[in-house]
């Protein structure tokens, strides 16, 4: 409890020196978080080990049994990529936004006091602090995205952003309301049994996953999440992907612990919302050509992927298929370990091209990995992870996730098990495309302008983060052994009970290890044996004699992702924007497409203008003539006396 | 015990050996196959061995543009190959390496595989080879689900999530699943022409204008890469041949006449396939996703089939 609490105190307080010190004020920040970092890890690792010692509540009677705040296995677990990632962006952000930056000071204490709130709603325990923690974490989440405010479109992501936001809380407010009008108490305790079959039982859970929903960017709720990503500076992207979004799905853990028996159709809504946001999040990626549009589509995925885990697990506790439960929560919950790591990553080094490049745009990239090579290398490894490829970790939780649909399978005869297989199967195939788009588009290849071909590494403060992020992704994927005992104290709670079976009984994890390590070892040996002595590398591409003439002649993004766009176009309808030649002798032209958001550009910003639009027509009671107004006062008092006469 | 034992390490070295030496003669019987139906005396059997024997002695030739994801293309196709021939069961003796959820390792290694070969392929530069690294990405979008389908139909039915249980339990014609397997064959018979780069969904013949997707990405290799290259492809021949041969073959008392039996119908799986591309053209472009779709709906049908 002490180090959690150090831990808290020293996140909000390290931009305040900052505001104070003329320079070195970044470096502070980084040192105080990095040491918050420490201290959080040594006690959610101490938790998730064996401790049970921690998980003791902040008495505060009045409120409730629990207390105000508990660090059970559950907090421990979401506090890790909380704190890593802050760390990590931290550092970063000395390099990326130094001293001289006009936002430096505000986003470094805003940073601190939102890493202090995301650790304090992990350990909430109680309705109160939860909302608190909750509404922090939002609004600092707020100033952080509008940080560039000068920028149209960063207001735009902003006003999105914090509308979002709100609505979440709104049905939080009511799911909160209708968990103490039944359980009599504001604080966390599980529900009874029966309950959740209940129409008030519905109730609650459709509440609370349209709250939470809203706040993870599950399908049709995620509008705000692509604007908001891109117009934030990349180190505040890197944890609003890896970790804000992962707050719904703590909200929803929370949530499902509580209950002891969900009804069937609980687990099948998981999976159906996560089948349909991991395979559109996956294919709107696709069509985007801006680096971090891209990326926050991806997290849409992921949370896909990660509900996708949590829905199977939710069916094998309501058909009491223990080995289903346990790999099922196993997966959802180490992909929300594994993708807070390798999207983090993602985010940082979108950051450090970024910075190099002064665009977001994929189209005027190419050939980076020549003037970034550790950029390269981690986006790679990134790029590889969620992809979900052996033999990084991104394929560990996605494998536990296969394994809990085709048991599911053998036991029931339920459709759900087999979405998600068929889904997990489409998101796998097109991550890899929407990947080898971006990485070959960005780093491979010839520079496509002249600010690519100039571009040089950032400097040592951001590849730090990037090297140690990627390091955990292979040290994860290699060894994921090692996470067993923390997985079963996790998934045991998040299922609400003492203690489930031991995952090592459902899943060969060793073998993975074997088989990774057999991977690496024939892969060395042929690379040995490809690596020639003596080549000619002084050739141009020899592409069957067709030298291009210019770089710009390469196959862009677009091209790449053409075939799967328009195969999909009944879902992404992407718009074209050209003049058909038809004179013989045509100028110059332009030719230019993209992919609107389907629900923030086609339903909600225009339904929105109907809805104020309709709003202009009251105004005509509003002529400003104070007579008029007071006519009006006459009319209803005279209204309200005939009704009280009668 | 002693002879089980020594059974097994028999066994394994026999397995060890298939998956290392036979891949390159699958190629060679094919062309065979396709020479003589189209009258032609056609290149030795053995083609594929002295090409690699010959690249292994040429000089690599490296374009400007390229960096190490190049080389690491062809490497993790191989490695990956071999790995998975490892998870794969030749006929009915089990796979050497064998657990729960070897399945997914085993399609998954394929994604790695394709997923570096196309990003060494973008390495170029070339707008011809990110043409066929756009459709190899395009196409394993359908063929992905396809392979998943008939794993979920054979998992249903076997109860089991290794491959070895999964392709070696049913034998054909026994259980009342006959009819979804004749669907997953077929589906999987459309995944394996995809996968392998064959007519009619691309003419591994010839690196221009026929060539669309998978030749197209490694047209720059030369040297000790490409021979990585084409040993990777031939792996893959020979290792997705066995998901198709398990569930087909009929299963007998004796191990060693399993073998045989194995051998005999890998020989006759190249002859069937070398038949196909002969009598069959390669479809346009835009027809290869529906050929596709037709495979995905296949195994859909299968898992349907099973569940009632």
């Amino acid at each position: 409890m002490i180090l959690f609490g150090l831990a808290v105190l020293l996140a909000a307080l390290s931009g305040v020196p900052g505001l104070l010190l003329r320079k070195r004020g970044g470096e502070v920040a980084a040192g105080m978080l990095s040491l918050a970092a420490v201290f959080g890890l040594a006690s959610s690792v101490w938790t998730l080990y064996g401790g049970a010692v921690w998980t003791q509540g902040l008495p505060f009677t009045p409120l409730g049994s629990p207390g105000l705040l508990r660090f059970d296995p559950i907090a421990a677990f979401f506090l890790i990529p909380v704190l890593l990632l802050a760390a990590c962006g931290s550092v970063y952000g000395v390099a990326y936004f130094g001293d001289t930056h006009e936002g430096a000071r505000r986003v470094r204490l805003l940073y601190g006091l939102t890493t202090a709130f995301l650790a304090l709603l992990v350990a909430a325990a109680h309705a109160v602090t939860f909302m608190l923690a909750w509404e922090g974490m939002a609004i600092t989440a707020f100033l952080l995205v509008i940080t560039e405010d000068r920028e149209p479109e960063t207001q735009r992501a902003g006003w999105i952003y914090l509308i979002a936001t709100h609505t979440g809380t709104l049905c939080l407010f009511g799911a909160f309301s209708l968990m103490a009008s039944t359980l009599g108490s504001f604080a966390f305790t599980g529900f009874s049994s029966g309950f959740a079959s209940t129409g008030r039982g519905s109730l609650t859970f459709v509440l609370f996953l349209v709250g939470f929903g809203i706040k993870a960017g599950i399908f049709p709720f995620h509008f705000w999440l692509p604007p908001a990503h891109a117009a934030a500076p990349s180190h505040v992207s890197s944890i609003m992907s890896g970790v804000f979004l992962k707050m719904g799905i703590l909200g929803l853990i929370r949530l499902l612990s509580w209950i002891p028996d969900p009804p069937l159709w609980w687990g099948g809504l998981l999976v159906v919302l996560g089948a349909i946001s991991g395979i559109l999040g996956v294919a709107f990626a696709l069509g985007q050509h801006d680096l971090k549009r891209l990326l926050a589509y991806h997290s849409i995925e992921n949370i896909g992927i990660i509900l996708l885990g949590l829905g199977i697990g939710t069916l094998g506790k309501s058909i009491g298929s223990v080995s289903v439960q346990v790999l099922g929560y196993a997966g959802g919950l180490l992909h929300v370990l594994n993708h807070g790591l390798f999207k983090g990553l993602l985010f940082l080094n979108a950051g450090s091209v970024i910075r190099g490049m002064g665009t977001r745009n994929l189209e005027q990239m190419g050939g980076l990995s020549n003037s970034m090579p550790v950029t390269a290398g981690t986006f790679l490894i990134g790029a590889w992870a969620i992809c979900g490829l052996p033999p990084l970790n991104g394929f560990v939780s996605e494998w536990l996730i296969y394994l809990a649909a085709f048991q599911g399978l053998a036991l029931s005869r339920l459709p759900w098990t087999v979405i998600a297989l068929s889904a997990l199967a489409i998101i796998g195939a097109l991550a890899l495309a929407c990947f080898a788009k971006a990485y070959g588009t960005v780093f491979l290849g010839q520079p496509r302008s002249a600010e690519a071909s100039k571009v040089q590494e950032s400097p040592r403060a951001m590849r730090g983060p990037m090297v140690l992020l990627a390091g955990l992704c292979i040290a994860l994927g290699l060894a994921p052994v090692l996470l067993i005992p923390a997985l079963d104290r996790l998934v045991s709670s998040a299922s609400g009970v003492q203690a489930l079976p031991s995952l090592a009984g459902f899943a060969h994890l060793g073998l993975l290890s074997a088989m990774a390590a057999l991977l690496l070892g024939l892969a060395c040996l042929c690379w040995r044996w490809a690596r020639p002595a003596s080549a000619r590398k002084d050739v141009p591409t020899w592409d069957c004699g067709y030298l291009a003439a210019s770089p710009r002649m390469q196959y862009s993004a677009s091209s790449f992702a053409d075939g799967l766009v328009s195969g999909l176009r009944f879902v992404l309808w992407p718009q074209f924007h050209f003049r058909r030649i038809a004179a013989f002798f045509p100028t110059a032209r332009r030719f230019h497409s993209h992919v609107p958001d389907p629900v923030l550009d086609r339903v909600g910003a225009p339904g929105l203008d109907l809805v104020a639009r309709g709003f202009t027509l009251l105004r005509v009671l509003q002529s400003g003539q104070l007579p008029l107004y007071l006519l009006y006062i006459l009319i209803t008092l005279l209204t309200l006396l005939i009704w009280m006469v009668a | 015990m002693s002879e089980s034992l020594l059974f097994r390490i028999i066994h394994i070295a026999l397995h060890l050996l298939t998956a290392l030496l036979l891949g390159p003669l699958i190629p060679g019987l094919i062309n065979k196959v396709k020479a003589l139906v189209a009258g032609r005396c056609g290149p030795p059997v053995l083609q594929l061995y002295y090409d690699l024997a010959k690249l292994a002695r040429k000089q690599a030739v490296f374009s400007q543009t390229t960096t190490w994801i190049f080389l690491a293309g062809p490497v993790a196709t191989v490695a990956a190959g071999l790995v998975a021939a490892l998870l794969v069961p030749f006929g009915h003796s089990p796979a050497p390496i064998h657990f729960q959820g070897d399945v997914i390792l085993f399609a998954y290694l394929f994604g790695l595989a394709r997923f570096l070969t196309v990003l060494s392929a973008l390495d170029t530069g070339s707008s011809f080879e990110g043409m066929g690294a756009a459709r190899e990405v395009t196409f394993s979008a359908l063929a992905e689900p396809a392979l998943f389908l008939g794993f979920a139909a054979l998992a249903k039915s076997s109860g089991s999530l290794s491959l070895s249980a999964m392709l070696a339990s049913p034998g054909f014609a026994i259980s009342r699943a006959t009819g979804p397997f004749i669907l997953v064959l077929a589906g999987w018979m459309i995944v394996y022409l995809a996968e392998n780069a064959r007519i009619p969904v691309d003419d591994p013949n010839t690196h221009l204008e026929l060539t669309m997707i998978h030749e197209v990405m490694v047209l720059d290799h030369s040297g000790r890469p490409l021979a990585l290259v084409l040993y990777g492809a031939s792996l893959k021949l020979l290792v997705l041949a066995a998901l198709i041969l398990g569930p087909l073959l009929p299963r007998t008392d004796n191990p060693w006449l399993d073998w045989a039996a194995y051998f005999l119908a890998l020989g006759l799986f190249a002859v069937v396939v070398g038949v196909i591309e002969s009598i069959t053209a390669r479809f346009r472009m835009n027809q290869v996703p529906q050929f596709l779709m037709a495979s995905v709906l296949a195994t859909a049908f299968a898992f349907l089939l099973l569940l009632v």
